[in-house]
């Protein structure tokens, strides 16, 4: 068993505590349910000692998790007093989260298996990624004062149709909005600005669109240009 | 509807994404959406009895007509793709956020017991992944979710489409993988 550790060969190097845990729980055919917590423990510093000599940075996630099992281990070295059912065993600490990983290392080979796009299977015509604007349509980055001009003139728009709305039962967050945004833009994948308050009657939830627009940009979620001709401004998903 | 069928085929043929029956609907107005499903699972049975080169898959909502698997060698003689080659790093956090979305950063990176920035930058860049928006908890840190386009490259019909994770089908107590 001393010499094993050195046989690890270099495509093995873990990219995170897990994966390593993962390794040593396999290597030695371990029950996950019932890890031998001492052999794991000693195993997995024995590893961390074998990075070092290497020189592989050990970074501050394996430690963690090096100071986890040390204290899973010495927490079994305890006797259990009180009532019996009280403490559960020390090891769901790690066993919690091993179960975890492993459903989701299934489930990534599983979504690796399947026909991908692009490499397995493919379409007549692949997405366009540009923005599929004409080339011969001027566009310009519009800035926030442009934005406010035109959030200003959908305003008086309102004002105009309704009046002032002062109650209004539902209001509807934004990041609700956003949400309802995205769900526009995956569709449509641009639409102008006008379009967007197309059903907003009344003034908050115009606002609400507005400060929604406003943060998606700021998340770089979508982009905004104005026609230099016709003054549109469109907003593109990105 | 006369020719429901090879309208819709025709569509399918040019459409540069899935066609879903309500946009099939929208273009077709006087056909009723039981006939344009009908007339999509036939097409669909068709390709399939034929066995051709293509046939119709059900993804991200809607139909396309995709080319079978046994031909990408072929295909790739044709068309350089952009490689699509997720690392097994890159598709853990794919599977963690497509799983268990709207999810954040910190709870991806607790699964995975390691930082995730790097991937989840590279995840958003090939538009797999979206921000949703933020949570309203201190620091408001990002939410993110899968997309439309993690749909169509992954073959799914919806997120409901996702194959159940196996029962930890690697290190089971039943059987243990008998790998050094």
């Amino acid at each position: 068993m001393q010499e094993d550790i050195y046989k690890v060969r270099i495509e093995n190097i873990f990219e995170g505590p897990m994966d390593l845990l993962v390794h040593l729980i396999k290597k030695h055919e371990m029950d996950i349910y019932d890890i031998p917590i001492a052999l794991i423990t000693e195993q997995y510093l024995k590893y961390l000692e074998w990075m070092k000599s290497i020189n592989i940075d050990i970074a501050g996630d394996f430690i963690l998790m090096a100071s986890t099992l040390t204290k899973i281990k010495s927490k079994m070295l305890l006797p259990i007093h009180g009532e019996e059912d009280d403490d559960e065993d020390p090891r769901l600490e790690i066993v919690k989260p091993l179960e975890e990983y492993l459903r989701i290392r299934s489930a990534a080979d599983e979504l690796a298996s399947r026909n991908l796009l692009g490499e397995d299977t493919f379409v007549r015509n692949p997405h366009q990624e540009n923005l599929s604007v004409d080339q011969d349509d001027e566009i310009i980055k519009v800035g926030l004062f442009e934005l406010i001009d035109a959030f200003q003139k959908i305003l008086e728009k309102i004002s105009v149709q309704r009046g002032v709305n002062i109650f209004t039962a539902d209001t509807i967050s934004v990041r609700d909005r956003i949400a309802q945004l995205i769900e526009i833009f995956e569709t449509k994948k641009s639409v102008t600005f006008n379009d967007l308050f197309y059903n907003n009657v009344d003034k908050s939830e115009v606002v609400v669109t507005f400060l929604a627009i406003l943060e998606m940009v700021r998340l770089s979620l979508i982009t905004i240009v104005q026609n230099t001709q016709t003054g549109i401004i469109r907003l593109f998903y990105l | 509807m006369e020719h429901i069928k090879n309208i819709i085929e025709s569509l399918l043929l040019v459409a540069d994404e899935p066609l879903s029956v309500d946009r099939i609907n929208s273009i077709v107005d006087q056909a009723e959406k039981k006939e344009i499903k009908n007339a999509l699972e036939e097409l669909a049975s068709e390709y399939e009895n034929r066995n051709g080169g293509f046939f119709l898959r059900e993804v991200a909502g809607g139909y396309q007509i995709r080319t079978r698997p046994e031909y990408r060698e072929w295909i790739k003689r044709l068309i350089q793709p952009k490689p699509i080659r997720l690392s097994k790093a890159a598709l853990e956090t794919l599977a963690i956020i497509a799983y268990k979305q709207p999810i954040i950063r910190n709870d991806i990176e607790h699964i995975r017991g390691v930082n995730c920035g790097g991937i989840l930058h590279m995840l958003l860049e090939r538009k797999l992944v979206r921000v949703l928006g933020r949570k309203a908890i201190p620091g408001r840190p990002l939410v993110y979710a899968t997309t439309k386009q993690f749909l169509e490259v992954f073959e799914l019909k919806n997120l409901e489409d996702l194959p159940t994770p196996g029962e930890i089908s690697e290190l089971g107590d039943s059987a243990p993988e008998n790998k050094a």
